[in-house]
């Protein structure tokens, strides 16, 4: 079965689909987390904390946390393996252009690849940036996320970084949520404006909760 | 010198297959009689099957499930768009299924009764009998049938007939029923028992021992002539309506394969019955390069109507009710605008003649919309018809819900063809003709919703049966090969005919010769015809074949892909196909179904048939170009429809 | 009308193509755009020029053999197949590029004329219902709900003129494969083959080279025949369940 999947060009818009809705669902809750940063640095710093403790004392320190990285980096590396694969079928599939060009599609369909390389290209940055620390403006500091994030913030390449890749991602969510639901045989006819709403709905929270944070910052909301 | 009308009459043609006894038990007491092939021996056989419509796809699918090793071609790029594809209406099935009185006995009654009595007995009762079984054959293969809310099998009366017995899809039912032939040709390709060659022309028959054992095809893309070799031949290469140069048919619909196959001692049966339809899109100029129908169901709900006054050139909705006519309710009252096609037709053209016709060039009649609209509400006009509307709309830039649809006669069907016997083989042994491309089952005149009956029914259940007798009697011929000097002989005579077209380089293109003998069919061998027009015709037709070949210009080579050399090509083959036409129409003094003279109707203007004269079908012996042919009698003998004045008053 | 008309020029399938440039005068609103062409190509002949080659048959939007790119959409501007687009739909003085469809699984023959044999392949690979001549069973011995023969029909109405894989950023045939799939697997009679029929004609899809669907929705709008998008989807859905029963076998 799993060969079918990947031999086949349905099934590898399967894999697109369903790891991009894992990691959705991992930015809805990144998200929401990410907003405790209003509520101070001791409510977020604690947060961030408990990240590392959830599940014990079934797990040990840091388990769950692992295992959510493992989960995420295989849906990344799948993700972006098909998305390569696909993309490269896709071009050969259409070799020459037409002489007269018209505007096609929607932005989002059409932004879908560029926006996968700068999300990916994002991802690398945020965990350099805020997970280890080697990139960060600041001095990193280990265990109190508060602080990193507003050095993050604090600088003007940080904070366009961010906008843009959020700003993309909103537009990769749009059509992805939808595009994901075709390929798994979840739309309809009487589904499919339920279906646009949702992810319409999907990237405004997402863009708009994650973008909340660097305006926080600028804004001296969050310091 | 004899000219071509001073034609001899030969021999009559004998059918020698149809078994006698009673009708209903002919098709049975013949497939008993009929000789079998071994299974094991099919393989060993091929048979060639020019055309993939309904009749061609279905047969050359089906000769491959029984065995056969199938070689199959067609010119289009895919065997899914043979012309079939286009027809709309309906198929007809004596099922019954409305419990309105149908049965096999009414549809082959029907069927005679609509042809005119120009039709065989025995083939038209197994059609009705087949009938029954295609469409059991075509819901099997998914074809999907226009259904009840219960789930059964929907049926509508359809042109001529008042029983229910017209099952479709939408307004596609050819393209439904050509996917399920298609898709079972498809299958069986996919198995390796089905050899397809698409884009590629049938242009001329081999003729071994006096047996058909191949072809002569042209690659359409590289232009390479090949030779293909075989056991039997099978044409299903349609009708020859494109001879009008305007008809309904496809563009590149043609007669070469029939033709060629004519001159290589097939005779050509009742060549001019035509079938002209009632209900087509008038043409708009001189750059029409063909007509589309619409189709004949409207006429179940349209009323259609011309000015009482000559000359009217008011817009319709402005003509007073009291100032109309509807002539075909006021002729016929009992069955009204549902009378058969060739007689809806003539109507029309009398109504034109007259001075009373509408639209550019009075040259069309109304079919108006807007008392089903009052009675049925848009909504279920819609419902019935919308594609059609959405169509003519398309095309005139008419709206028909508010404007009345303007329609106009249009060649559409051909019911002559090669002459064959009960198995459908014809005069030359292993050479067998099916679907529109045989002289059929529909006499002078075709009802709605036969032609994708009959052509199915020839290629899924007769051939079949049929062509197995054949190749069993015959089982072991020398093989053919390319060295044969009659293989080469046809092969050269082939590339020379294309060199010639090639090298004339004049000042006039194929177009412009189809046009002109088109226009000349059209004026003196269509709706109605005349002894002096026809041997006008007839007088014409050698001068425009003499200056083709003297003017013609044909760009490029033959060794590539090249459209104007296809159309050259069929151009040569209409200019004699044309001639025979008129002399089959100037012989036939008599009006009968299609084929309407002028000197033979009654006292209130009706066709006038002459039995005691012309109850046979004519088949034509070719002789050599524009030389007169000879005429082979087959006496039609009715034993159970008597022939009567058709009546639709 | 009089048009300016530049034309993709292409020998054959070896050679390499380019656009010419053609005036046409005298052109009626009323014509339909192959008759435009046709005009145009009589002019070719007198001159001596090769005429353009293009596909065309039935001129009646159903056999599905024209295949124009008009001005960057496949058939024209209108939803129609180009054989019924009216020149009405232009302006006098316009200036018209046509363009054969354009994906490597249809290759360039002449001109605007491409290889649609593909789609062929695709339908032979599992696009049938086994049902060999005189094997079938009375006609009404299985209802189908109307719902679905009206979805079958709906699906069935492809005409297989490839304007989808034109109009497809990714020349794919996803549309045309799942109309397909679609009107033979709702049906009760295409039940039994219903795994492997779209499990191989997704195969072969693939095997031809056209490209993968991104869900741009091009083709829907391409689609003459108004094939819809969910159409996509539901192959997909069937894709999926017939890889998770094959897997169980």
């Amino acid at each position: 079965m799993a060969r079918t999947v990947w031999d086949s060009s349905v099934g590898k818009k399967t894999v697109m689909a369903v790891s991009g809705l894992i990691m959705l669902l991992y930015l809805i809750v990144h998200m929401i987390g990410n907003l405790k940063i209003f509520f101070g640095a001791g409510e977020f710093n604690h947060y961030a904390h408990w990240l590392r403790t959830v599940g014990e004392p079934f797990m040990h320190y840091e388990w769950t946390l692992w295992l959510v990285r493992v989960v995420l980096v295989v849906a990344v590396v799948a993700h972006a393996v098909s998305a390569y694969q696909l993309s490269r079928r896709d071009i050969r599939a259409r070799p020459s252009k037409y002489v007269h060009k018209k505007p096609r599609a929607s932005y989002a369909t059409r932004t879908m690849r560029w926006g996968g390389i700068i999300l990916g290209l994002f991802i690398v940055w945020h965990i350099l940036d805020l997970t280890t620390g080697t990139v960060h403006s600041g001095g990193f500091q280990e265990g109190h996320p508060y602080q990193n994030v507003v050095d993050t913030f604090s600088t003007w390449y940080g904070n366009v970084i961010y906008i843009v890749a959020m700003l993309a991602l909103g537009l990769h969510v749009r059509h992805g949520f939808w595009s994901a639901a075709q390929t798994l045989g979840a739309g309809s006819r009487t589904r499919d404006r339920a279906l646009k709403t949702i992810a319409n709905v999907l990237a405004l929270l997402l863009t708009a909760g994650f973008i909340a944070v660097p305006v926080g910052v600028m804004t001296g909301v969050v310091s | 010198m004899t000219t071509y009308a001073e034609y001899q009459t030969g021999e009559p043609v004998v059918d020698g297959k149809a078994p006698s006894g009673p009708v209903g038990e002919r098709w049975d007491t013949r497939r008993f009689e009929a000789k079998l092939v071994n299974p094991a021996n099919r393989r060993k056989h091929t048979v060639i099957v020019v055309g993939t419509g309904l009749a061609g796809g279905s047969a050359g699918a089906t000769l491959a499930e029984q065995g056969y090793h199938v070689v199959q071609f067609c010119y289009q790029d895919s065997p899914r768009r043979a012309h079939s594809i286009a027809a709309q209406g309906g198929i007809n099935a004596a099922k019954n299924y409305r419990n309105d009185g149908d049965s096999i006995h009414r549809l082959f009654y029907d069927t005679v009764k609509g042809g005119d009595f120009r039709a065989r007995e025995s083939n038209v009762h197994r059609l009705a009998q087949i009938s029954v079984e295609i469409i059991d054959q075509c819901v099997a293969q998914g074809v999907p049938f226009a259904r009840e809310y219960g789930g059964l099998l929907d049926t509508r009366s359809f042109g001529g007939v008042q029983v229910s017995r017209t099952f479709y899809a939408r307004g596609q039912t050819g393209q439904q029923l050509l996917l399920g032939a298609y898709q079972a040709l498809s299958r069986q390709i996919a198995a390796g028992n089905v050899e397809m060659h698409a884009r590629t022309e049938m242009l001329d028959l081999i003729v071994i021992d006096g047996r058909a054992r191949g072809i002569v095809a042209r690659d359409l893309v590289t232009g390479r002539i090949d030779t293909y070799f075989a056991d039997a031949v099978v044409l299903a290469s349609g009708g020859y309506g494109n001879v009008f140069y305007l008809s309904t048919n496809a563009m590149n619909s043609n007669a070469t394969a029939i033709w060629r196959a004519h001159r290589r001692g097939a005779y050509f049966a009742n060549p001019c019955f035509t079938q002209i339809h009632p209900t087509c899109i008038p043409r708009t100029g001189d750059h029409q390069s063909k007509l589309t129908l619409m189709s004949e169901s409207l006429r179940n709900d349209g009323r259609i109507w011309v000015p009482k006054a000559k000359g009217d050139t008011r817009p319709a909705g402005q003509i007073p009710e009291d100032e109309r006519d509807y002539y075909l309710e006021r002729i016929y009252p009992s069955f009204g605008n549902l009378v058969p096609r060739d007689i809806a037709s003539r109507a029309a053209k009398n109504v034109c003649d007259e001075g009373r016709g509408v639209g550019p060039g009075g040259q069309g009649v109304y079919l108006d919309f807007a008392d089903a609209i009052k009675r049925m509400g848009r909504g279920a006009v819609e419902a019935k018809y919308g594609n059609l509307f959405d169509m003519y709309q398309r095309i005139t830039d008419e709206d028909p819900y508010e404007v009345p649809m303007r329609i106009y006669p249009a060649v559409h069907y051909t019911m002559g063809g090669l002459w064959v016997d009960y198995d459908l083989q014809t005069t030359i042994p292993g050479l067998f003709a099916i679907g529109e491309a045989n002289f059929s089952d529909h006499g002078a005149n075709r009802l709605g919703a036969s032609a994708l009956m009959q052509g199915l029914a020839d290629g899924y259940f007769v051939l079949p049966s049929t062509i197995n007798d054949y190749l069993a009697r015959n089982p072991h011929h020398e093989d053919v090969t390319v060295d044969h000097p009659v293989v080469q002989e046809v092969r050269a005579e082939t590339e020379d005919r294309l060199n010639l077209l090639l090298s004339v380089d004049g000042d006039r293109t194929p177009d412009s010769f189809h046009r002109e003998v088109g226009e000349l069919m059209w004026e003196f061998c269509g709706m109605a015809r005349t002894d002096s027009g026809l041997r006008k015709a007839l007088e014409r037709i050698p001068q425009i074949r003499e200056e083709f070949w003297r003017r013609i210009k044909v760009p490029g080579t033959g060794e590539e892909f090249n459209q104007s050399l296809e159309k050259a090509n069929r151009v040569v083959d209409y200019l004699e196909l044309a001639e025979l036409m008129c002399l089959d129409a100037l012989h036939r003094a008599e009006s009968c179904g299609g084929h309407f003279r002028e000197e033979s109707q009654t006292a209130d203007g009706e066709a006038a048939r002459k039995d005691d004269e012309f109850a046979y079908a004519a088949a034509w012996e070719f002789t050599s170009t524009g030389s007169a042919p000879v005429l082979h009698k087959e006496d039609l003998v009715f034993e159970y429809v008597h022939p009567t004045q058709r009546s639709y008053a | 009308m009089k048009l300016t008309l530049r034309v993709w020029r292409q020998k054959n399938a070896d050679a390499d193509g380019a656009m010419s440039t053609y005036e046409v005068d005298g052109i009626s609103t009323d014509m339909s755009f192959l008759e435009m062409l046709d005009t145009l190509n009589e002019e070719l002949i007198l001159r001596g020029e090769d005429p353009v080659a293009f596909d065309h048959d039935c001129r009646e939007g159903i056999c599905g053999a024209c295949s124009l790119v008009i001005n960057g959409d496949a058939h024209g501007p209108e939803r129609t197949t180009t054989c019924q687009l009216h020149m009405r739909s232009f302006q006098d003085g316009d200036t018209i590029d046509i363009e054969p469809w354009r994906a490597s699984a249809f290759p360039v023959i002449k001109d605007l004329v491409v290889d649609r044999s593909a789609f062929d392949r695709i339908i032979q690979a599992g696009g049938y219902i086994t049902a060999p001549t005189g094997a079938a069973p009375e006609a009404h011995a299985t209802p189908v709900p109307k719902p679905d023969a009206d979805f079958a029909f709906e699906n069935a109405e492809c005409i297989g003129c490839g304007a989808c894989v034109a109009a497809c950023p990714n020349g794919a045939a996803m549309l045309f494969t799942s109309a397909k799939v679609n009107h033979l697997n709702v049906l009760p009679q295409g039940a039994p083959e219903r795994e492997t029929r779209v499990l191989d004609m997704v195969a072969q899809m693939d095997d031809e080279g056209f490209g993968g669907c991104t869900l741009a929705g091009e083709c829907a709008t391409a689609c003459p025949k108004g094939i819809p998008l969910v159409s996509i989807t539901s192959m997909n859905k069937e894709w999926l369940r017939a890889t998770r029963k094959v897997a169980k076998r």
